[in-house]
């Protein structure tokens, strides 16, 4: 979209450029019109609360998606007192779709990792739009395994579409990839922030999204398949995708409803795009309140707690069986213990 | 010290399925025709047959039913959480429609029945997704059903064999589907850390949420002849490329050639592979069945 306005916007753009062409002519003419601006911008103000607060799941998408909005490496440096950047999987290649790193924050080391889209044309082919290769999500690992040796902790920015879609990506091992990377997060012992930015492009997300804090802007989205995808399996229809971004629950507040995300951060007035570095304050203070809370608990116990909440997901009815129709091996499930004896960390671990 | 004895003598103990275990594709026709050939087969020969087509030897897609009336000893499998029930969690138009539809056709519960039993006598947990079902895509009573046999493997240190088909995430409970991606590789990642065998086998098709979880984590991974596997689909790939995707693209033998997969294992030597996989591992015969 090379548009900058989006469309349910456009009173409200028209609105600031006639408050702008009034102030000009105010001030070229030597006439003062400051009654009449305080008007319009108050006008504005309602405007732009009416249209912000009453944001479509549509909307919010196209918000998250909008070419301006900061991508990672501008939070990180907006964030960070000091970021140096670390590179390359070790095997393959460097993926410009993701970025990592060491950053200050606050006097102290944390590991960063984002999925980093292009500011133009030039920068998103060589970011490939933002969409990770298998050799991205290495690089991620590989950076979060650091992180995990040197016991600092990790925040992870994620705005991304989806996994990269391409040959190259397959034949490398896209779904071996993404899987490793969710099961080893899933045991990192360190405390994993993410903080979902922008577009939370569903496998292709959770590969770099597990963690012990989700915290998400407001209108960021997260969801298993794009609008898109679902309005073209279900109606064979890709432009019924507003329809089905409604069906989807992908919205901020409707995850933090469902209890998928902690932390909701509000973004300033017209969306994180009109002021990156007031939404870069706002989730600096979110991730040092995050790395705080999270810095008192033993790794073990950071685990524990992360399995637990990944363990907790999923909705699902359970039919009564009378009692004498259980079958034995069934009998005393209830009973069990829902967590096996932990794993070393190491990978080892007696046998019983 | 493991039981080695009789691994290498090949002898083989397929079950016979008894034609009344075995659900009727389409209840109007006697008759399929071979996907890859062309040949005519007749239904009941090709069950006979492990589902496999007696000119060409492709591989046919198997009822989760079916697959466990030839993979398991007869009669060793003691169901799991059968009492898991999908739910509609996100209000989904149509959902559950689509999942008693599902119901009635299959005669299951949901794209998955997990459980206890044994391959040539050799204990195992295992899962057995039917992709008849709402495309075994992974829903939160699948997603639920595949970590709890991993944490009962994982307690009871038996080694975790399952059969994986599916088309992905089942997007109708939104999020709560993408989290089982999550759940079942963490509780994947636990099971491995008790240092206890966890072989995935990837049958026709294997892709998406389910290919990038558990699909993918087997210490071991077999896929069958012939099988799609991959993350993503392939309308979605060449709509991006816009190009036609070279013949083979995410075969089982193209995974194979690039290394993500240990072995393909035709279905006739299917059991087997595990028997000797499961015995390499330690594994203890129960009753020599």
């Amino acid at each position: 979209m090379i548009n900058l306005g989006l469309e349910f916007e456009k009173p409200l753009i028209e609105l600031e450029k006639r408050i702008e062409d009034l102030k000009e002519f105010g001030l070229k003419k030597g006439i003062d019109l400051s009654n009449e601006i305080a008007i319009l911008e108050k006008k504005a103000d309602t405007l732009r609360k009416e249209i912000f607060e009453n944001l479509t799941p549509w909307q919010r998408i196209m918000i998250a998606r909008h070419p301006k909005r900061p991508t990672a490496l501008e939070y990180i440096n907006l964030i960070f007192d000091e970021f140096i950047e670390f590179r390359g999987d070790r095997a393959f290649r460097d993926d410009g779709a993701i970025v990592g790193g060491i950053a200050g924050l606050g006097g102290r080391p944390v590991t960063v990792i984002g999925t980093q889209k292009g500011r133009d044309t030039k920068e998103n082919i060589a970011r490939n739009f933002g969409m990770p290769h298998p050799e991205g999500y290495r690089k991620a690992l590989r950076l979060m395994k650091q992180a995990e040796k040197f016991r600092r902790p990790i925040v992870s920015f994620v705005d991304v579409v989806g996994a990269y879609p391409g040959v190259e990506a397959e034949e490398r091992g896209q779904g071996l990839a993404i899987a490793h990377n969710i099961a080893e997060m899933a045991k990192l012992a360190t405390s994993i922030i993410v903080v979902i930015t922008g577009e939370g492009g569903s496998g292709g997300a959770l590969a770099v999204g597990v963690g012990d804090k989700l915290i998400m802007l407001e209108n960021a989205y997260f969801s298993v398949i794009s609008p898109e995808g679902c309005a073209a399996i279900l109606w064979k229809d890709g432009s019924r995708a507003q329809e089905a971004a409604e069906m989807l629950k992908l919205t901020a507040p409707d995850l933090k409803a469902q209890g998928f995300i902690d932390e909701m951060l509000h973004e300033p007035q017209g969306a994180a795009h009109k002021d990156g570095v007031a939404m870069a304050r706002v989730i600096r203070e979110a991730i040092t309140r995050g790395i705080d809370e999270l810095s008192g608990i033993p790794p073990r116990r950071l685990i524990e707690r992360r399995y637990a909440r990944l363990r907790r997901t999923g909705e699902f009815a359970v039919r009564e069986i009378p009692a004498s129709d259980l079958p034995m091996a069934a009998a005393g499930n209830e009973d069990m213990p829902i967590t096996p004896d932990l794993p070393d960390l190491e990978g080892g671990c007696d046998e019983t | 010290m493991p039981n080695l004895k009789g691994i290498f003598q090949g002898k083989q103990k397929f079950v016979t399925v008894k034609a009344g275990t075995v659900r009727e594709e389409a209840p109007d026709g006697l008759w399929t025709k071979c996907g890859k050939c062309g040949g005519i087969l007749y239904k009941k020969e090709l069950t006979l047959n492990l589902g496999l087509c007696g000119d060409c030897g492709f591989h046919f897609r198997l009822s989760a039913r079916e697959r466990i009336a030839i993979t398991l000893d007869e009669n060793s499998l003691v169901e799991y959480d059968e009492e898991l029930l999908t739910v509609d969690p996100l209000g989904f138009p149509g959902y559950n429609i689509k999942v008693e539809a599902a119901k009635q056709a299959t005669g299951l519960d949901e794209a998955i029945i997990t459980g206890k039993g044994s391959i040539d006598g050799y204990p195992v947990l295992a899962g057995f997704m039917d992709f008849s079902f709402v495309g075994a895509s992974m829903g939160s009573v699948v997603g639920e059903k595949v970590a709890r046999l991993f944490e009962r493997a994982a307690r009871q240190r038996v080694p975790v064999i399952i059969f994986c088909a599916s088309g992905g995430a089942r997007m109708q409970e939104g999020m709560f589907s993408l989290m089982q991606m999550a759940k079942t590789a963490a509780s994947c990642a636990r099971l491995s850390g008790t240092r206890t065998l966890y072989i995935s086998v990837l049958t026709n098709p294997t892709t998406a949420g389910v290919f990038a979880s558990f699909g993918s984590l087997g210490d071991i991974i077999i896929a069958e002849p012939g099988a799609l596997v991959g993350f993503t689909g392939q309308r979605v790939i060449e709509e991006t490329i816009r190009q036609k995707l070279p013949p083979g693209f995410q075969t089982a033998e193209f995974a194979l050639e690039h290394g993500l997969i240990d072995m393909i294992v035709d279905r006739r030597n299917m059991r087997k592979t595990l028997g000797s996989l499961l015995s390499l591992h330690g594994g203890r015969r129960q009753d020599a069945g």
